[in-house]
């Protein structure tokens, strides 16, 4: 008798946890959240990186324009990370300086150094859909992907350029403030790089496509892309980043990052 | 020609001794590092610029339109430390106003720099505040008034300034061992009082400009709120006037005079979503009496209007000097409005226009500043500048006729 009563305590315990542990796998919002967090997993510990990028504005007549950009990365624990970038093209904004650090929860808090002025100006972070530098590239786009900041889910799989990727999507937390509605990302499942995304307007049209090519392996474990191409499908423009010049654990430490550093910065 | 010459060579000589400084750091350059270990960075530019006053002008001898050049190069260098050298030199020819065509050294400094503290010797510039129209608590460089009426022109500031970052904080100290004189129009110059000053002729309390000044502030970010408070002790920037006949010139002058005097500063910005709310207030003594003077409000931006890209910024701002009508600055009790218009576009086109209305006298000023650039390396902006409004017993008034729109053309290397 007393075994039967295991056996069915065993057996109802299983009965309850089975449909929670089916369900923790196989839900697509489980499965996206997990296919994020192990993205995020292997891009951790790299503790800083410094990198030059040169970025291309492309209008609706082919018309090209660019920008010569300089950056700095801190990985901060339990937070999001610091990064100060530093423009050198065009000539009549060289040195101008900006200063972000990313929060999991919350704005961002943002600083603008402009050298004609000698000043540092806090800005607001609030709204993220705003252009970088008349670039293709919202706020949003190129600031540090904190998990925190989206809600996933897992649509489907798919090959992706010859890669088997799985197919995401993304939902900003801060709906009010984010130029999206959704992000639809393509990350290979061998090493969970993000090699497209779709990006959704708040009326749920097609907005932007950003592909990723060119990528590298750096400290043997942390993938960057040598080429980002962004289009916009309703204006007809793009952007296009080119990096170079990627070196990780340069030794940056946190006062590198404060309103002195961003003073100093060009 | 001869009189642009005369300007040139006597403002020259007024910056004798920042030409001393020069020389004597590039000795010490020179000196102290192995040749051939750095290259320096060349950048800078070139502005031309035109002038146009739209109406005739009130004192005889003012011009009707200006053209001036100006040329700032940069020569920078930074060492593998974080440590730098910066020499940046302005020269300004001005067909108008011989005043205006002058030479300064707007930077040339050393920057040592630590994990915990910077320390910059030689020509430097400052900037402390928050508000877009007028910026009370900023006192490190004086103002140059020629260069531009917005006071946000400065001329370099022989200091020793040591900043120490700590994680409660950061403390700048100022030693400035002299002093800069304010520059005003002269007798051909627009825009000025009607008895022209006499900058050369500044007499100080001190008895002279080389009187040590000392500053210090201390600066902090808790979360949406920035803030720093200063003191400063020394010579005022800001000068008050006297009446003076000299036997070399026909005429009455101004004669600036520089008192010492005691200063507190205090600026603080918190950002609040959309929202900027700033504040910066004052409290001076050693100028007559001693007074409070504040100014401050809000700036909202409208990020991405419509799905447009463009940004749409208001502004709204007050200043208030409990001097009242014995102010010195002009900004008494006066209402701000502005507008921000940013269109992010590749060609970075910018607009900000202004209303300055004074509430205690009539007294209104529209400003318009307006950029675009044309290729990487040539931009464009315009600016005009118009009294709507002023009352006769106001330092304003004077410049009722003044009205203008300048064209600039900027050429960046």
């Amino acid at each position: 008798m007393k075994q039967i009563k295991i056996i069915l305590g065993v057996f109802l315990i299983t009965a309850l946890l089975l449909p929670l542990n089916s369900m923790a796998g196989e839900t697509p919002e489980e499965k996206g959240l997990e296919i994020v967090r192990e993205a995020d997993r292997r891009d951790t510990g790299f503790l800083d990186y410094t990198s030059d990028m040169l970025m291309v504005l492309r209008n609706r007549h082919g018309k090209e324009s660019n920008r010569i950009i300089r950056s700095k990365v801190l990985e901060v624990q339990n937070d999001g990370d610091k990064s100060l970038t530093v423009f050198d093209n065009p000539r009549d904004v060289k040195g101008t300086a900006f200063l972000n650090y990313t929060h999991k929860v919350g704005d961002d808090d943002q600083w603008l150094y402009m050298p004609a002025l000698k000043r540092v100006k806090r800005i607001s972070s609030r709204n993220k859909s705003g252009s970088f530098m008349g670039s293709e590239f919202a706020y949003e786009d190129i600031s540090s992907q904190e998990i925190e900041k989206y809600t996933y889910k897992w649509l489907r799989d798919e090959v992706y350029g010859e890669q088997d990727c799985f197919v995401v999507d993304y939902y900003p937390v801060d709906k009010k403030n984010s130029g999206y509605t959704r992000q639809v990302y393509w990350i290979d499942k061998q090493e969970y790089r993000t090699l497209k995304i779709e990006y959704f307007d708040k009326k749920l049209s097609h907005l932007k496509t950003l592909t990723f090519s060119g990528y590298r392996k750096y400290l043997d474990r942390y993938w960057r892309a040598d080429k980002l191409l962004m289009v916009n499908h309703q204006n007809g423009k793009s952007t296009r980043l080119e990096y170079s010049n990627y070196r990780f654990r340069t030794g940056l430490k946190p006062t590198d990052f404060n309103k002195n550093s961003l003073k100093r910065m060009r | 020609m001869g009189a642009l010459l005369h300007s040139l060579a006597k403002s020259a000589v007024k910056n004798i001794r920042v030409f001393f400084y020069a020389v004597l750091t590039e000795i010490i350059l020179l000196a102290v590092l192995p040749s051939g270990l750095f290259a320096f960075e060349l950048t800078g530019y070139i502005q031309s610029e035109g002038k146009v006053f739209f109406n005739r002008a009130l004192f005889s001898r003012q011009q009707r339109s200006s053209l001036s050049l100006a040329l700032q190069p940069e020569l920078y260098h930074e060492w593998e430390s974080g440590s730098s050298f910066i020499l940046t030199p302005f020269l300004r020819i001005d067909n108008a106003d011989a005043e205006r065509s002058n030479f300064d050294i707007r930077e040339l400094n050393f920057l040592w720099v630590h994990d915990t503290w910077e320390l910059r010797i030689g020509v430097g510039k400052v900037f402390w505040g928050v508000t877009e129209f007028f910026h009370l608590v900023d006192i490190i460089n004086q103002t140059d008034l020629i260069e531009d009426i917005d006071g946000e022109e400065k001329l370099g500031q022989p200091m020793v300034h040591l900043s120490l970052v700590r994680r409660w904080g950061v403390v700048d100290l100022f030693v400035l061992p002299s002093f800069r004189e304010r520059t005003f129009p002269g007798r051909r110059g627009r825009l000025r009082t009607r008895l022209v000053v006499d900058a050369d002729g500044a007499t100080y309390e001190s008895g002279s400009k080389k009187h040590l000044d000392l500053a210090a502030r201390y600066s902090h970010t808790l979360g949406d709120w920035d803030f720093g408070m200063y003191h400063f002790a020394g010579t005022g920037r800001e000068p008050t006037f006297r009446l003076k006949r000299t036997s070399a010139k026909p005429g009455l002058f101004l004669e600036p005079y520089y008192e010492q005097i005691h200063q507190t500063g205090l600026d603080v910005q918190r950002v609040s979503g959309n929202w900027l709310y700033k504040l910066e207030a004052l409290h001076r003594s050693g100028q007559d009496e001693s007074f409070f003077a504040c100014t401050g409000g809000f700036e909202y931006t409208f990020v991405n209007v419509a799905a447009t890209g463009l940004d749409f910024g208001l502004i709204g701002e007050w200043a208030y000097d409990e001097r009242g009508s014995k102010c010195t600055t002009g900004f008494d009790n006066d209402l701000m409005a502005g507008a921000r218009l940013a269109f992010n576009d590749s060609a970075s086109t910018e607009a900000l226009m202004g209303i300055i209305q004074d509430m205690n006298n009539s007294g209104t000023i529209f400003t318009l500043e307006a950029s675009r650039r044309i290729t990487s390396h040539w931009k464009i902006n315009v600016n005009a500048y118009l009294v709507l409004d002023s009352t006769k017993t106001e330092g304003l008034h004077d410049y009722r006729n003044d009205d203008y729109v300048q064209l600039e053309l900027l050429y960046y290397f």
